[in-house]
């Protein structure tokens, strides 16, 4: 395993097209550790993370990774830094057309001479990590969405990556599956103490389990950058809302649109047979 | 401005907007065509690169050619059984029954042969094409190769535009010999045409070259739609039409219809060339 990568924003502003997503944020995530970016729906932390892999290019600014800037690199350069990440997509992303350990082999098999044997034995042995060791030869349709995921975790694992990126790596599953993936993800930054972890999340209890570094992006901007610990200590109100859960107030909201147009409730429970 | 000034204005304004849709439509087309050359020629750059694209070649042939077999076959017959039946009574007009296998052979391999095994797999296999290439993009797939460092056009474009140069001209070539028979089953055993009349007249009349541009038409209608198919699945989450699932259909229904145009477009610039 080599050196930890620490993954620096520069005065970067994301978006698509005309839409700008993340204003000018300048943030470090340190390598080595486990960190977690926080944020709502829609809020830019998928974008964050595809700057990272780099899917998608910055309006402005740099993106650094282990000291590179990630988009003044040469595509050669980008193309092998792209080897050595590893990326739990949303829903995993397996190919639907390939098995589990096809899957999970995927990176082996189209980068290496490697003998089938040997990479099929390095499949089983990632997908024992991820539990699904029993599975190897099943198709991702006949997999739950916990089982795609941890699969995709294997398959993103495979090459023993320093950096790893998991997009919402707990959204969709039942509590005890994704207490199992972050129990997952903790036990690979144990085997691999230097390999930097970035998740993408609006899960605090998982955020709580794993984070050690976290990053709130609020409002295009970001919000909060530092340890878990003092992130629970602060006052900021958002900040104070967001890991309290605590929705905002609508009562004292004066739009009128939250007021029930009189009269239609009855109409159209009428028109249903209610 | 008085009221005839207001009507001519609104009109002119009018014609200009048709106009400018017009010019729109036009810079559209001719940038999506440019695109599509383009994604055609990468895909092809990457067809012989390694040994590793044998298997992903030998999975497309069978999606392409060997799933779409019994499809060619029988639309190939009927086609065959209704020449016959046409041909039989259009040329017993002229006392001429005996070049019915030159009208049924000729026919199939110049023209109908090529056309319609293309038209036939664009619907079949095409529209596969587009609809899991697309679904792959909308649901990350193509995004995870990216991040592999696996060329996405290595690995989903290329090896479908081999198998398409491999399956269409096989499938044309089942769907003309099918039609010949289809043309004898209807001429010789129906309508009582000599068997031997029947296919010395193909042997005199088909020559050397009309095989052979019926296989070259087959292999420019293999890139097209191949090359369309996968362009429009590929590029399916850039559609203005759709999101997901819609965009995806769309995409499906965009690549054959634009298959078929450019197949038959393609197919009069082949024929005037090889006439």
């Amino acid at each position: 395993m080599e050196k930890a990568w620490d993954i620096e924003f520069q005065e970067v502003r994301m978006g698509y097209g005309e839409t700008v997503v993340l204003e000018d944020i300048s943030v470090t995530l340190p390598g080595g550790r486990i960190s977690a970016v926080l944020g709502g729906s829609g809020g830019g932390k998928t974008t964050m993370l595809r700057h990272i892999i780099g899917l998608s290019k910055p309006m402005s600014g740099r993106v650094l990774l282990g000291g590179r800037d990630l988009f003044a690199l040469p595509e050669r350069d980008l193309r092998m830094i792209r080897r050595r990440m590893g990326v739990l997509f949303q829903d995993g992303a397996l190919l639907g057309q390939l098995t589990v350990a096809e899957n999970t082999g995927l990176p082996l098999t189209e980068h290496t001479k490697l003998p089938s044997g040997l990479i099929r034995e390095m499949v089983l042995h990632k997908l024992a990590l991820v539990g699904l060791a029993d599975f190897a030869d099943y198709y991702p349709s006949e997999l739950s969405g916990g089982m795609k995921k941890r699969a995709g975790l294997a398959r993103a694992l495979v090459t023993d990556p320093p950096l790893l990126l998991c997009d919402e790596p707990t959204s969709g599953l039942d509590p005890i599956s994704a207490a199992q993936m972050d129990e997952l993800l903790l036990d690979m930054k144990e085997r691999f103490p230097d390999m930097t972890i970035v998740s993408v999340s609006h899960d605090l209890a998982s955020v709580r389990a794993v984070a050690d570094h976290v990053v709130v992006l609020r409002d295009k901007a970001v919000a909060y950058s530092g340890a878990l610990e003092e992130l629970e200590k602060s006052a900021d109100p958002y900040l104070r809302r967001f890991l309290d859960r605590a929705a905002q107030r609508r009562g004292a909201s004066d739009d009128p649109r939250l007021v029930e147009p009189e009269g239609v409730r009855r109409r159209i429970h009428e028109a249903l047979g209610f | 401005m008085n009221a005839p000034e207001g009507r001519k204005a609104a009109r002119a304004s009018g014609s200009e907007s048709v106009l400018a849709s017009l010019g729109r439509y036009g810079i559209a087309l001719t940038g999506e065509t440019g695109a599509m050359g383009i994604f055609l020629l990468r895909g092809i750059s990457h067809m012989f690169r390694s040994a590793s694209q044998i298997p992903k070649v030998l999975r497309q042939v069978r999606v392409i050619g060997a799933e779409s077999l019994f499809l060619i076959v029988l639309i190939g017959l009927f086609t065959g059984m209704v020449l016959g039946l046409q041909g039989y009574y259009t040329l017993t007009m002229f006392g001429s029954e005996g070049f019915l296998g030159s009208a049924v052979s000729l026919s199939l391999i110049r023209e109908l042969g090529p056309v319609l095994t293309a038209i036939m797999i664009a619907g079949r296999a095409g529209s596969a094409m587009a609809a899991e290439i697309g679904v792959m993009r909308i649901s990350d797939q193509i995004d995870a190769l990216e991040v592999m460092d696996i060329n996405p056009m290595a690995y989903l474009v290329s090896p479908r535009l081999t198998a398409a140069l491999v399956a269409f001209p096989l499938l044309t070539s089942v769907f003309c010999v099918v039609g010949i028979l289809g043309g004898y089953a209807t001429g010789v055993l129906m309508l009582g045409v000599s068997r031997g009349v029947y296919f010395s007249r193909i042997e005199s009349s088909v020559r050397l070259e009309d095989v052979a541009g019926c296989l070259t038409k087959s292999l420019v209608f293999a890139l097209v739609v191949a090359a369309v198919c996968c362009y429009k699945g590929y590029f399916a989450h850039m559609r203005r039409d759709g999101m997901g699932a819609e965009a995806v259909g769309n995409a499906t229904t965009s690549a054959v219809v634009l298959s078929c145009i450019l197949l038959l477009a393609a197919d009069y610039v082949l024929t005037s060339f090889l006439l």
